[in-house]
């Protein structure tokens, strides 16, 4: 199966993504699927990642956890969130098939982010759900 | 799962090399960065344990140009062989576009071969996909062992043990040495494109 996102949809996501998290002082955002094929990445510009291999790992990373959930009798882990000194990752599902992944820094908290997060995957349920009926 | 992207005219599409424990698929994944390198510029991901052995996945990102219009960008995998990870396996095929199956023709790996085989066709049946409709190319590794004296299994027979039904392309290739290692991806890439733009029309 193969899907495709045109440059509306694809405009309409970055839209989201720059407005509720870059512009709030989010580092990196991007929004893979389970796969680990990327859709879109923004970032501050401060740094470049290396985000093939992230989005890989990432992929890797959530399956793996959703995997251990399961087998302890959990359904999901509803936060999945990796703390460092100076940079944090942060992993939110949206629908079973795309994941969206922010790296901040310390000076946003962690409930902050949660919030803005929530409220950009609600927009982006929007767009991407009817893929998944196609 | 290919993702077309049609605002940067991007298509990413991901091939998994699969196969039984210590048959070689991190080894073609290791020559291909070591040939391509200058076209490679990030580094290769492994996930592995003390011994060497892929614990989790190893990734490269590889980036063949432009087809059609397109920017195509393949992914590769390669699964945990040993059998206690099917756990992970199952995980990295997950939105599979297109597989390469490393077989051992050392004589001793024959009955791996086919377990790991069959090990693939009840994983991809987990995301509903056929082993026969699946892009799909074989590869029987390790050939230079036979110079060390090695016994090996005869192409043939390997042929009749793995190929039989899904008669997909095959190629005898050494891994370390490079032989036809090239050749293996770049059937297998010619073919997953050409079954994703079937897809899109």
């Amino acid at each position: 199966m193969s899907y495709t996102l045109g440059q509306k949809q694809l405009d309409s996501i970055e839209d989201i993504l720059q407005q509720d998290l870059i512009d709030n002082g989010v580092r990196c955002v991007f929004l893979i699927d389970m796969a680990g094929n990327i859709i879109a990445n923004l970032d501050n510009g401060e740094k470049q990642h290396d985000i093939y291999s992230l989005a890989a790992l990432a992929a890797g990373n959530f399956g793996a956890v959703s995997a251990m959930a399961k087998i302890i009798g959990e359904n999901e882990f509803s936060l999945l969130f990796h703390k460092g000194k100076k940079e944090n990752i942060h992993f939110n599902k949206i629908t079973t098939e795309f994941l969206l992944i922010t790296i901040f820094g310390n000076d946003i908290s962690l409930g902050f982010l949660r919030l803005k997060v929530s409220e950009s995957v609600e927009l982006l349920k929007v767009i991407l759900e009817p893929l998944l009926s196609v | 799962m290919a993702f077309v992207n049609l605002k940067n005219k991007e298509i990413q599409v991901k091939i998994v090399y699969y196969g039984p424990g210590r048959g070689g698929k991190t080894s073609n994944l290791e020559y291909i960065y070591r040939k391509f390198a200058k076209r490679i510029n990030t580094e290769m991901v492994t996930v592995k344990t003390h011994g060497d052995r892929t614990l989790f996945f190893d990734f490269l990102p590889f980036d063949i140009g432009i087809v059609n219009g397109y920017d195509v960008k393949i992914q590769l995998y390669t699964v945990p062989g040993q059998v206690k990870y099917n756990a992970t396996r199952r995980l990295v095929l997950r939105g599979v576009d297109g597989i390469v199956f490393v077989a051992d023709s050392m004589a001793v790996r024959r009955e791996k071969n086919i377990l790991a085989l069959k090990n693939l066709q009840e994983n991809l049946a987990v995301y509903k996909k056929s082993i026969f409709k699946i892009p799909f190319v074989m590869q029987y590794n390790k050939m230079d062992l036979k110079e060390q004296g090695i016994p090996l299994l005869p192409v043939e027979t390997l042929e009749r043990d793995l190929n039989s039904q899904l008669k997909t392309p095959s190629f005898p290739a050494s891994a370390v040495l490079g032989s036809n290692v090239v050749a293996t991806l770049k059937r297998i890439i010619s073919m997953t494109v050409a079954s994703i733009k079937k897809d899109l029309i």
